[in-house]
C-alpha cells in the first residue's frame, strides 16, 4: 500500500512539475498575470509536498524493513541500526534520485518564493526549473522508481555496503546533493535571463547568491566525503582523483569560478557572457557527474549499481538540458552586453585569471576522467589515468590560482594597481621564501611541488589576515563587515588546504607490517606496540579489536578494528586515529596471518599524517566564509528588497 | 569463511619475510603509488587491500630488493597487465592529446581573457 502511494506521489510531482513549466511561463507575461504566478508557485508547492511525502514513505518502508520493495531489499536488512536504515533511503541509486528530485522541487519552490526580484525573470526561472524537475521526475517515475515491488519477497534484505555504514555518510550525500542540485537554480535563472534578454549585470546579480549557497553546500559535501575516505577506507587517503570524486570536483571548480566572475559582472559589467555560460555549464556538469557515476561507463570505488539503460536516460536529460541552455546562449548572448575592458593588473584581470585557471582545471579533470573511455571507444589502447596525471596536470594550475588569490582584494577595479598592492602586502610576500625553507627543513622527503604548495598555503593565509587588517575597518563603517570576513575566511581556507595537502604529501612512508602481540613498529618518532587482539562484535558485524600502545602506553592506547559484516559478506577496517597539533597517528589492522613458528601476526598499517587538521580547518573556513558572504549579501540587499516592495505594492506579493 | 582464513594464512606463510632498507622501501612505495590494482576500481596497489594488490606489492618489493630500476619494474608490469597498469599514462601517440590538454586550455582561456581586457573603446 505504502509503495503504491509512493508511486502515486512521484507521478503527482511529475505532473505538478509539468504544469509548473507552462503556468509559470504564462506568469512572466507582464502586468495582470498574478494568477499564473500564483498557480506556478502552487505547482511547485505540490511538487515539493508530493516528493517530500514520497521520501517520508520511503524512509518509513526502510524502518518497517518492507522487503517487498526491491530498493529496500537491496539496501537494508532487519538488524541494521536505525540511523543507517534512514540513511539507506538515499544510499542507493533510486533513493538518491528521489532525494535529487525532492531537492530540485525545493529549489523550484525557493525560486518562486525568494527568487529574483524581477517578476518576469523569477517566473521564467521557475518555469525552467520546472523543466529540470520534469526531466528528473520522469527518470524517477519511469526508469528508477524506488517503490518498485519485488516478488517473491525475501525474508532478509541485502545489506548496504558496510563501508557506507558510518555517521558521516548519513549527512554526506544530502549535503553534496544540495550543492549539485542547488546549481540548477543558477542554470534556471541564467536561461530565464537569456530568454527575456536581461542585461548581464542584473542577471549576474540574480545568479550570484544562489550559486554561492549551492557552492558552499557542495564544498561541505565534498569535504565530508574526503574526511570519510580518510578514516574509513583504511589507508589514509583523502583524495583519490577517482572518477566519482572528479564528477563532484568539476562542478565545484566551475562553481568557484562562477561566484567570482559574477562579482566582476555584477560590480563592473566584466565577463557577462562568460558568467552566464558558467551558470549553465556548472549544473550541466552536475548532471554529467550523475551520468558518469550511475551509467556504468566508468568503474569506481563508489559507483552506484550500474545500469546502461539508466545511462541512456541520464544522457538524454543531459542532452536536453545542454541543448536548451547552450542554444539559448548562442542565440541570446549578445543581449548580455559587453564589458568595458580593464588593465592587466586590475581586480577584473585577477578574477579573470582565477576563472581561467579554475575552468582549465575543470577541463583537465573532465578530459582526464573521460580519456580512457574515449580512447578505448576509438579503438586505441586501454590506459589508466590516475592520480599521478592529475597531480601533474591539474595541481600546478590550482597552485597558480592560489598564488594569485591573496593579491586580488588589494587591487582596484578596472585600473592597474600592482605597485600599491605589493607595498601593502610586503610583509606577507616575505613569508613565501621563509615558509618554503621551513617546510623543506620540516619535511625531509618533501617533493618540490609540496614545498611550493606549502609556501603558497602560508602566503594565502597571511594574505587573508592582511586582507582583514586592511579592509575590515572600512567595511565595518559601511556595514559590509560580513562580506570582508567571509572573503578572508574562505581565502584563508584555501591556504589551509594547500598547506595540509602539501604536508600530507610529504609524510614519512606508510608502514605495512605484520605484528604479533608484543611486537612494535616505529613511525615519526613514536613506537607502537601491539598489546593484543580480542573480539568486539557489534549489532550487525563481528569484529577483532586490536589494542595498540603508543610509546609503551605513555602516549595512550589506540584501538583499530577489523569488522566482518555477514549480511554483506564484506570485511572493513575501522581506523584508529590519535590527533595532535603535529598531525594524526593512523593505525588500521587487517588479516590475521599464521607464521611458520605458529604465532599469529596481524597485518597492520601505520602512518603519520602531519598537519592533516589543516585540511579540515581549511574546509570549515571555506564553508563558513561562503555562509558569511551569503548572509552579508542578503543583509546588504535587504533594504533594496523593501524599497522594491513599497514601490510596487500591488505586484510584489 | 574458515577456508578463506586458512587459504590466506597459507598464502602468508609462503611470503618472504625480508624487509627493505628505508630508501628502497620509499622507492618501492613511490612505484606502488603509480601502479594500478587491476581488480580494483582506480586504486593504486599501495592503497588497495585486495589480494592481487598484495601480490603485486610483494612483486614490486622483490624487484626493488634485487636492484631492478623503476623503468624495468614498470616495463615488466606493462608486459604482464598492459598499459592500464600504469596510473600515469606514458606520453605516446595514444595519450598526446591528454597531455597537451592543460596547455591548450590555458592558452584558449588566456586568449579569451586578453580579449575581455582589450574591449575598452578609449584607452587613456
Amino acid at each position: 500500500m505504502i509503495a503504491e502511494l509512493g508511486r502515486y506521489l512521484i507521478a503527482l510531482a511529475l505532473l505538478a512539475s509539468l504544469v509548473q513549466i507552462f503556468v509559470a511561463w504564462r506568469g512572466a507575461g507582464g502586468v495582470g498575470r498574478t494568477a499564473y504566478v500564483k498557480a506556478g508557485q502552487a505547482a511547485s508547492e505540490i511538487a515539493v509536498l508530493a516528493a517530500g511525502a514520497a521520501m517520508i514513505l520511503l524512509i518509513a518502508s526502510f524502518l518497517r524493513s518492507d522487503f517487498s520493495i526491491a530498493y529496500v531489499a537491496a539496501n537494508s536488512s532487519v538488524d541494521k541500526p536505525l540511523a543507517y536504515k534512514i540513511a539507506a533511503s538515499w544510499g542507493g541509486h533510486e533513493g538518491s534520485m528521489l532525494l535529487w528530485c525532492l531537492l530540485l522541487a525545493v529549489f523550484g519552490y525557493g525560486l518562486a518564493r525568494f527568487g529574483p526580484k524581477d517578476d518576469g525573470l523569477r517566473s521564467r526561472a521557475v518555469s525552467f526549473q520546472g523543466l529540470l524537475q520534469t526531466l528528473f521526475f520522469g527518470f524517477l517515475a519511469f526508469a528508477s522508481n524506488p517503490f518498485e515491488r519485488l516478488s517473491p519477497v525475501p525474508l532478509q534484505g541485502a545489506e548496504l555496503n558496510p563501508i557506507l555504514q558510518d555517521p558521516l555518510l548519513v549527512i554526506h550525500p544530502p549535503m553534496l546533493y544540495v550543492g549539485y542540485v542547488g546549481l540548477s537554480t543558477a542554470f534556471a535563472i541564467a536561461a530565464a535571463g537569456l530568454m527575456q534578454k536581461t542585461p548581464g549585470r542584473a542577471l549576474a546579480a540574480a545568479i550570484r547568491p544562489w550559486a554561492l549557497g549551492a557552492w558552499t553546500a557542495l564544498t561541505a559535501g565534498i569535504a565530508l566525503g574526503a574526511f570519510w575516505a580518510y578514516y574509513e577506507l583504511g589507508w589514509g587517503g583523502w583524495w583519490f582523483w577517482d572518477p566519482v570524486e572528479n564528477a563532484s570536483f568539476m562542478p565545484w571548480l566551475l562553481g568557484a569560478a562562477l561566484i567570482h566572475s559574477s562579482i566582476a559582472t555584477e560590480k563592473r559589467g566584466a565577463f557577462p557572457g562568460w558568467t552566464v555560460f558558467l551558470a549553465l555549464l556548472a549544473y550541466i556538469l552536475s548532471i554529467l557527474g550523475a551520468f558518469l557515476v550511475r551509467s556504468g561507463v566508468i568503474t569506481s570505488v563508489h559507483a552506484f549499481a550500474l545500469d546502461p539503460e539508466r545511462g541512456v536516460w541520464i544522457l538524454g536529460m543531459l542532452g536536453v538540458s545542454s541543448v536548451a541552455g547552450f542554444l539559448l546562449f548562442a542565440l541570446r548572448a549578445g543581449s548580455l552586453g559587453e564589458g568595458d575592458g580593464f588593465e592587466p593588473t586590475s581586480k577584473e584581470a585577477l578574477i579573470g585569471a582565477n576563472n581561467l585557471l579554475l575552468a582549465a582545471t575543470s577541463g583537465v579533470v573532465l578530459v582526464g576522467t573521460l580519456y580512457p573511455m574515449l580512447l578505448e571507444m576509438m579503438g586505441g589502447a586501454t590506459i589508466s589515468v590516475g592520480a599521478p596525471y592529475f597531480n601533474a596536470a591539474a595541481t600546478p594550475l590550482l597552485l597558480i590560482a592560489a598564488l594569485l588569490m591573496p593579491v586580488a582584494p588589494f587591487l582596484p577595479w578596472s585600473n592597474g594597481g600592482l605597485k600599491n598592492a605589493v607595498s601593502q602586502m610586503r610583509a606577507a610576500l616575505m613569508l613565501i621564501p621563509v615558509a618554503a625553507v621551513i617546510i623543506a627543513l620540516l619535511f625531509a622527503g618533501a617533493s618540490p611541488l609540496a614545498v611550493v604548495g606549502g609556501a603558497i598555503g602560508v602566503w594565502a593565509i597571511s594574505g587573508a589576515v592582511m586582507d582583514l587588517g586592511q579592509f575590515l575597518p572600512v567595511a565595518m563603517a559601511r556595514g559590509q563587515k560580513l562580506l570582508v570576513i567571509g572573503r578572508a575566511m574562505a581565502h584563508a581556507g584555501v591556504g589551509f588546504i594547500a598547506l595540509g595537502a602539501a604536508a600530507d604529501a610529504s609524510r614519512p612512508p606508510d608502514q605495512n607490517i605484520a605484528l604479533a602481540p608484543g611486537e612494535s613498529v616505529a613511525i615519526a618518532g613514536r613506537e607502537l606496540t601491539l598489546d593484543g587482539v580480542r573480539r568486539a562484535d557489534g549489532p550487525n558485524y563481528m569484529a577483532d579489536r586490536a589494542r595498540i600502545l603508543v610509546d609503551g602506553g605513555e602516549g595512550g592506547v589506540m584501538s583499530p578494528e577489523r569488522r566482518f559484516y555477514a549480511g554483506a559478506n564484506q570485511t572493513t577496517r575501522e581506523v584508529a586515529l590519535k590527533s595532535s597539533i603535529a598531525g594524526d597517528l593512523y593505525v588500521s589492522v587487517g588479516e590475521a596471518r599464521l607464521r611458520q613458528d605458529g604465532s599469529t601476526a596481524f597485518e597492520t598499517r601505520v602512518a603519520f599524517h602531519p598537519l592533516i587538521w589543516s585540511l579540515s580547518l581549511g574546509a570549515i573556513f571555506i564553508v563558513l566564509g561562503g555562509g558569511l558572504s551569503l548572509t552579508g549579501r542578503m543583509r546588504a540587499h535587504a533594504p533594496l528588497v523593501e524599497r522594491d516592495a513599497s514601490a510596487r505594492p500591488a505586484e510584489a506579493v | 569463511m574458515k577456508a578463506l582464513i586458512l587459504a590466506l594464512a597459507l598464502a602468508a606463510q609462503a611470503a618472504p619475510a625480508g624487509q627493505l632498507s628505508a630508501d628502497d622501501e620509499a622507492r618501492a612505495q613511490a612505484l606502488m603509488r603509480e601502479v594500478r590494482c587491476m581488480v580494483c576500481a582506480g586504486e593504486s596497489i599501495l592503497d588497495s587491500n585486495a589480494a592481487q594488490a598484495q601480490d603485486m606489492r610483494r612483486y614490486v618489493r622483490e624487484q626493488v630488493a634485487q636492484g631492478a630500476d623503476d623503468d624495468a619494474v614498470r616495463e615488466a608490469l606493462v608486459q604482464r597487465f598492459g598499459y592500464a597498469v600504469l596510473m600515469r599514462p606514458p606520453v605516446d601517440s595514444n595519450t598526446i592529446l591528454l597531455w597537451v590538454t592543460p596547455v591548450v586550455l590555458v592558452l584558449l582561456g588566456g586568449g579569451l581573457l586578453a580579449n575581455a581586457m582589450r574591449k575598452r573603446p578609449t584607452k587613456p
